[in-house]
């Protein structure tokens, strides 16, 4: 059947006013406002709307929600703006969508992969694991891209994403997950409480099985009536925060649950700046769980054609969407509830070829009520077969013993539309997610909750009720809620809603039945699929195999076979398959136990979990004072850290080395200015400040006079180098500690750690200072000259303020902190202003120093000359392997103390041994060849892989001042190797060095005391 | 996420805390020279524990100091939380 | 005897419709004692049994495993191969390891799928470039392959990659192994399981060991299990995040903690991505499965625990950075997330040793690298067994180096900035 299957009849979301045209496969259609994708194919008579995983099968839609495992479409807003395996019955329709089909080639309708489905013999379950092997290398280069190819669903945008996505907390007492007839009547009886509720649904509109119709009344109206107004009551509801379009998909510890709610895939035309989805984490103090159930297939050969369909699903496209699922329609089922599916169809003019029910002796209002609605029931009848190719045209069905065995042959019986129910699985998914229990209710063939995690409750169908009267649903829902709310110590509910009035019940049918596992076919048959896991193609034969294979467990079938693994999540497949394995393990269904449920409930987008972090908002970026004067001057920054630092201040077309060259003849020459403000920066004050530093870091602090530095080394407590810097005493109680640029969080925390742990007696206070002051290091023979006019207050001179000195004055009529201390190893001064000041006092020394022939000069020049002094970078020369006398500053280690970190590890044998690697400068043979950082060390020339290797090259440069390449490196044994020639051997080549002291420039530090 | 009760500051998200590992693990001293196993079991033994484990945080995006806290490591469920120097 | 799988037994299975296959292994019921036995049945402990049978003779050997084979890490990790570790000793186990899965399809006869698609690991600033090439010029000092490819290499090889200069991280370039690659993890547990089963080693599923039996002078004599006991005077504990649950069962206390390690698979799409690409700096990590899943894992959670889940944010932070060097990845969903328990050593390296106790044996500590090392740790885990010695590529790796301060700190090397 194709055309218009529009019924008059139902249509409950649908604004028939408003024709929307969209495109499928290329195609345009009509469909209304309120439609989905699936349900507006459906009205179109378009059934065929994807081919399956593997076997390339036909497929239409078998669910009407996101269980569906068949109708997977690309929407395509743009090609940017595509999105794969979108399931077509969650997709919303608007004017203008574009969708299309997916897996499929040349077309949906002719697929040449259908060719698998001929060969399935020999490509069972895991057929890949026993072939593909040989010759070794063909696997990578020959089968796996073949079966990449073949394999994947819907095909990925290659463009970025445009859109935008959120993020939000919430807060509340009580979050109820799903607004069906149950969440909506705990909300209302927690809504009257005044407590804080969020109540959500995945679908546009709330409501739940309500929407699909149902014949009960409720406080004496339509049960339309009822959820209008109870809809509007909670939106009024000041409290009440009630969120559509919002999957709980998640449910962490704590009860944190996690949200995803679609903003704007469903609008035509998404205002600029809205948002796409927004993800919440809402932490909830009770949490109720009102998530339904699922309606199971039937397992049976040829139950996976176009037309075949979920009987609750086809009872929900008629009154949701006033779609009809065929025009002569079998009903196949073993549950109640699609009596009321065929009662539906049957009056809006729907022709019921055969209503079978796999129960021999089915009784209850709900056959009543078909039976009197002229619909004739075949009792004690299963499906051994359908037909046709894109689309259902009959189905086998043949009658069951007393045994329930296959009994005579089968009755073909012509239809375009096949409705079948096993009966409903409760929705578990998120009690399982929070670590509840389940149980296995042998009544309803279902898992039900058992004991829940702490705050978290199930109700109505998710919690067992399945089929059960509402009233019953609505008395476990609202006392569910008062519980909720007595937890959260709200005891006095006052105009909570009443079960005899508000919730009052009337011309209700509860359902009952089910079935689970592969329906009983003919003896000796030769059966056509049966499909247990429509979208991974594995069929109840698949699951015998695995178990015949000696696959016993149940995550070993699910792995095997992928059963669950689609990205439906087994929703509809899980019981079924777990029933035929147990069935062919001779073992019971909860025996043999579910596989574990994982987030996130529905697949959830990249984008919303990923939110604001793109772009400069992926993490901070942290900026000194000065960052604009250098972007301004053409600066190029290096991330380290959070921080951006100016790398080199390139002029007129220099590169990199040439910049760095020119920046370090200067501070050579005449000087230079850098910004050191990343510097980390500690203020350890109070009386025991010096006995804290003590215990802290290596050296004595004991003898540090107030207004002298002194170069201080930390250690972790395994005797290894963790930062370094230069600390001053500022005054008897006070020091100013700094560190290195990334360790300065890492430095403090530890500080704070042993202070509060360990030694929680000393009295110290421990404050970061990072930001609050700008460093401005001007270094360089003419350094004092172009500071001396802006300082007031302070003397500069070599006398009054010596190496490693520090006073205080103003500069540029700024108080400041003057360090006379050096990383070049020219004279120089780090200058602190508080960082407000920076700029300014930058510019002005800039400006003083114009006369000098002064530079600025940035990271990698800093390197090069701090290099030429043999000054190390912890963490570039030292690599959180290496002691103090590794590093070569053993001399800073106090003598006689005590206790300091790192103390009792360096007494460690294996850190004392001479052979351990040690700093030293090695010399190129060819001084214009400069190491590779990194490069490896060899004794011995010549040798190839695995050679035998003593040490590595931690910093290597060409220094334009001493007109020659330069390098620092750790050597095993290095100190005692002075002279030696070693070799670099890299894939590139080896080169001959000698090894030197790590000090290449002024040795003597007549410059830095100049 | 995580719901750390700080004793000094109530309740607060993961987010706000870093962790500090196994609480109560003692420090020797240098001058007691302890021996190499005697520093190896506090430098690197930890229990580990599957169940009720004493581990210390530090609310550092809040008061910045560390506490203690008993924890199911089977569960993530907290039991209670108690300050530095508190058993 | 197993018979052998082949394109030819495809045939005649799919010509009896499918009644010729056997099981895999058999469910076996715990003997009295065994000649060795190995607790654990991830990938490290079936590689174990396996070697222990093929290579050393001693085909009287149980595995015990308290789940299901390959349940734990082996079925929970993103499956990346790669052996480009930094120091000597490192580079030498890792690359026997991918020695072993070069050939272990052909081996076993069951197709674990290794796919060298090569390994690239991004550098996102000035020390990180110095890192990568620190490793390779170690690794070919070592004779592994690494090798440092530009930001517009790294383009070509691996064409999704963002390498924009307006990045906040930007892509500096990378440390490209073409060995490194991808494996089916499954497929090892099984493979390891059908072909050690094939040999006479019992496989005890739903067994788990709650006691060590030890006599007199302290050797072990068997363990106690639910399934009752069982005798052995040769015991290798493989147990990863449980591994200090069990060896203290022994009273060998470990320098080991457990923390979560998450992971996530987005839906299946049409191939995207050619190859492994992993992000030290920002916490990234992905690859695409042959079923089209992108695989994506994330750093470990911050505090230890057993509950094999982790925290959203974790997961989150991860997908911020891969959706930002891969923006086009942002419309793409996940499908299913799930957390590991990862025993983690001080110094980010295993531990393949004897212990204090006469008979029983470790290996641990293998953090978040465990998958890639399968092959070599169960077949250096067996070598210590059947010699009571280690063989000379895990002597380093004792437990007692923590104690010596003789670490491998693979963490160090990589994880300092300035």
């Amino acid at each position: 059947m194709s055309g218009d299957c529009r019924s008059a009849r139902g249509g409950g979301d649908l604004q028939r006013s408003q024709p929307l045209r969209f495109e499928f496969d290329g195609r345009s259609y009509q469909g209304l406002q309120g439609d989905t994708l699936a349900s507006a194919l459906l009205a179109n008579g378009v059934h065929l709307i994807g081919r399956s995983f593997k076997y390339h099968r036909p497929r239409g839609i078998m669910a009407a929600g996101p269980e569906d495992p068949n109708a997977l479409v690309t929407i395509r807003r743009d090609a940017a703006r595509s999105t794969p395996n979108l399931n077509a019955t969650q997709v919303e329709l608007y004017d203008g969508l574009v969708a299309y089909s997916q897996n499929r080639w040349p077309s949906l309708r002719f697929d040449t992969a259908r060719i698998n489905d001929l060969l399935s013999r020999f490509i069972p379950s895991g057929f890949y694991y026993k072939t593909f092997m040989w010759p070794r290398k063909a696997w990578h280069s020959l089968y796996e891209p073949r079966i990449r190819a073949a394999a994947g669903l819907g095909v990925a945008s290659t463009e970025a994403d445009p859109d935008l996505y959120a993020q939000c907390y919430g807060h509340c007492e009580l979050l109820i997950v799903g607004a069906g007839p149950a969440g909506i009547a705990a909300a209302l009886t927690a809504a009257a409480s005044g407590a804080r509720v969020m109540l959500c649904d995945e679908q546009a509109l709330p409501g739940g099985s309500l929407r699909t119709g149902t014949s009960a009344r409720i406080g004496g109206q339509d049960a339309a009536d009822w959820l209008r107004e109870s809809v509007q009551k909670l939106t009024a509801a000041p409290n009440v925060t009630l969120l559509t379009r919002t999957t709980a998909f998640g449910y962490l510890p704590h009860n944190m649950v996690a949200l995803s709610e679609r903003l704007s895939d469903h609008l035509a035309t998404p205002p600029p700046g809205k948002p796409r989805e927004r993800l919440w984490q809402v932490c909830a103090r009770q949490v109720i769980l009102a998530t339904g159930a699922i309606e199971r297939p039937l397992v049976f050969p040829g139950n996976d054609r176009p037309g075949v369909m979920l009987a609750g699903a086809a009872r929900s496209f008629l009154n949701r969407y006033g779609v009809l699922p065929g025009a002569r329609v079998v009903v196949l089922t073993a549950h109640d509830d699609a009596y009321q599916t065929a009662i539906d169809l049957k009056a809006a003019g729907v022709q019921i070829a055969a209503l079978a029910d796999m129960r021999t002796d089915p009784a209850g209002p709900h056959v009543e009520a078909a039976r009197s609605a002229g619909i004739a029931v075949r009792t004690g009848t299963t499906a051994v077969g359908t037909r046709g190719n894109l689309r259902v045209t009959a189905v086998g069905l043949a009658g069951l013993d007393s045994n329930g065995a296959v009994a005579g042959a089968a009755d073909w019986v012509k239809c375009d539309a096949l409705l079948m129910s096993g009966g409903y699985t409760p929705s578990v998914h998120l009690h399982s997610q929070a670590r509840g229990k389940l149980r296995w209710d042998e009544a309803t063939h279902a898992f039900v909750p058992g004991a829940a995690a702490a705050g978290c409750r199930s109700v109505g169908a998710c919690n067992g009720l399945i089929g059960a009267e509402l009233v019953r649903v609505f008395e476990q829902a609202t006392a569910a809620a008062a519980d909720a709310l007595r937890e959260c110590g709200i005891h006095d509910q006052p105009g909570a809603i009443a079960i005899s009035k508000e919730l009052a019940v009337s011309e209700d049918r509860g359902a009952s039945g089910g079935w689970i596992g592969a329906l009983p076919q003919p003896a000796g048959a030769k059966a056509g699929k049966a499909f247990v896991d429509w979208q991974n193609d594995v069929t109840a034969a698949d699951l015998k195999l695995a178990v015949r294979e000696g696959f016993r467990s149940i995550e070993h079938i699910k792995r095997y076979t992928t059963t669950g693994m689609a990205t439906d999540q087994g929703k509809t497949s899980n019981l079924n398959a777990l029933a035929i394995a147990a069935q062919q393990l001779g073992r019971a269904i909860p025996e043999v136990g579910l596989t574990t449920f994982r987030l996130p409930y529905l697949p959830v987008g990249f984008g919303g979990l990923a939110g604001y972090a793109r772009g400069d908002f992926f993490a901070p970026v942290r900026k000194t004072p000065m960052y604009d004067w250098a972007a301004d001057r053409g600066a190029v920054f290096e991330p380290v850290a959070m921080w951006q630092r100016a790398r080199y201040f390139p002029e007129r077309g220099e590169d990199m080395h040439q910049a760095v060259a020119r920046e370090c003849a200067a501070v050579r020459r005449s000087c230079g200015l850098f910004d050191a403000s990343t510097l980390g920066k500690i203020e350890v004050a109070g009386p025991d400040a010096i006995e804290f530093m003590n215990r802290m870091y290596v050296n004595n602090w004991s003898s540090l006079a107030v207004g002298r530095c002194r170069y201080g080394i930390l250690l972790r407590d395994d005797g290894f180098v963790y930062d370094d810097g230069v600390v001053a005493r500022l005054s008897d109680d006070r020091l100013h500690v700094t560190t290195t640029t990334g360790g300065a969080p890492r430095v403090l925390g530890m500080m704070e750690d042993y202070l509060q742990t360990e030694w929680p007696h000393l009295k110290v206070w421990l404050t970061s200072t990072t930001e609050q002051w700008a460093v401005i290091a001007v270094q360089g023979p003419q350094a004092r000259a172009v500071l001396e006019p802006l300082v007031e207050q302070a003397d500069l001179s070599a006398a009054a303020l010596p190496h490693m000195a520090m006073t205080r004055g103003l500069v540029c009529g700024v108080p400041a902190m003057i360090f006379r201390v050096s990383f070049t190893g020219e004279l120089g001064y780090e200058i602190n202003v508080p960082a407000d000041y920076g700029a300014e006092v930058w510019r002005a020394i800039w400006a003083s120093g114009q006369a000098h022939g002064m530079c600025t000069y940035g990271t990698e020049a800093m390197h090069v000359l701090r290099a030429e002094k043999g000054y190390i970078i912890v963490g570039q020369d030292t690599d959180g392997t290496m002691t103090p006398d590794d590093a070569g500053v053993s001399w800073a280690v106090g003598k006689n103390k005590p206790e300091f970190v790192g103390m009792v590890s360096l007494r460690k044998p294996a850190l004392q041994d001479p052979r351990r690697k040690q700093l030293v400068g090695l010399l190129t043979v060819d001084p214009a060849h400069v190491l590779e950082e990194g490069s490896q060390i060899a004794a011995e020339p010549g040798q190839r892989p695995p050679m035998r290797l003593i040490g590595h090259v931690t910093s290597s440069y060409y220094s334009s001042v001493l007109g020659r390449s330069i390098a620092l490196a750790v050597v095993s044994a290095g100190r005692s190797r002075l002279g030696q020639t070693l070799y670099v051997p890299t894939a590139h080549g080896e080169s001959t060095v000698t090894v030197t002291q790590p000090v290449f420039y002024d040795p003597k530090g007549e410059r830095l005391n100049a | 996420m995580l719901i750390i009760p700080c004793p000094y500051c109530g309740p607060r998200p993961e987010l706000e805390f870093s962790y500090g590992g196994q609480a109560h693990v003692t420090r020797p001293t240098a001058a007691s020279n302890p021996s190499p196993a005697e520093w190896n079991a506090f430098q690197y033994e930890r229990a580990n524990l599957k169940g009720l484990h004493a581990e210390r945080w530090r609310h550092i995006h809040g008061c910045a100091r560390f506490f203690n806290v008993v924890r199911d490591t089977t569960t993530d469920e907290i039991l209670r939380s108690y300050r530095s120097g508190e058993k | 005897m197993t018979s052998r799988f082949s394109g030819w037994s495809l045939l005649l299975g799919g010509l009896s419709g499918q009644r010729r296959w056997q099981q895999q292994w058999r469910a076996a019921t715990p003997k009295r004692g065994y000649e060795a036995i190995i607790v654990g049945g991830g990938g490290h402990g079936l590689g174990a049994a396996y070697y222990l049978a093929k290579q050393h003779g001693i085909r009287n050997v149980a595995v015990l495993e308290k789940g299901w084979i390959g349940g734990g890490n082996t079925g929970r990790n993103t499956t990346i191969i790669r052996s480009n570790y930094l120091w000597d000793e490192s580079a030498a186990i890792y690359e026997h390891a991918l020695k072993l899965w070069e050939g272990l399809s052909s081996e076993l006869n069951y197709n674990v799928m290794y796919s060298p698609r090569g390994v690239l690991m991004l550098a996102h600033n000035v020390h990180d470039e110095q890192v990568a090439k620190r490793h390779i010029h170690a690794n070919y000092a070592n004779g592994v392959d690494n090798e440092w490819l530009t930001p517009q290499q790294a383009k070509e090889y691996c064409p999704p990659l963002n390498i924009s200069d307006n990045l906040r991280y930007p892509v500096l370039g990378g440390a490209l192994q073409r060995r490194g690659g991808t494996a089916r993890h499954d497929a090892v547990a099984w493979g390891y399981a059908r072909a050690a089963d094939a040999l006479g080693v019992d496989i005890i599923e739903n067994c788990e060991v709650t006691g060590i039996r030890r006599d007199a002078n302290g050797e072990v004599t068997g363990v106690e299990t639910n399934r009752g006991t069982i005798e052995s005077r040769r015991i290798g504990v493989s147990a990863a995040g449980h591994s200090t649950v069990v060896m203290q069962m022994a009273g060998v206390r470990l320098p080991l903690e457990s923390y979560p390690l998450q992971a996530l698979v987005s839906e299946p799409i049409k191939p995207v991505m050619p190859c492994v690409v992993m992000s030290n700096s920002v916490h990234a990590y992905v690859s695409q499965s042959d079923k089209g899943e992108l695989v994506i894992g994330a750093s470990t959670d911050a505090y230890t625990s057993y509950t094999q889940r982790g925290a959203l944010h974790v997961s989150m932070h991860t997908l911020e950075a891969i959706c930002e060097l891969f923006p086009a990845f942002r419309r793409l969903r996940m499908l299913r997330n799930w957390g590991g328990i990862v025993d983690v050593t001080p110094d980010r390296s295993p531990i393949i040793a004897k212990t204090p106790v006469p008979g029983l044996y470790v290996n641990c500590g293998w953090g978040t690298g465990g998958f890639k090392a399968t092959p070599g740790a169960g077949h250096l885990l067996a070598w210590t067994m059947a010699h009571d010695a280690p063989h000379a590529l895990n002597a380093a790796f004792t437990i007692e180096r923590f104690r010596d301060g003789t670490l491998i700190d693979e963490a160090a090397a990589a994880a300092v900035n300035h």
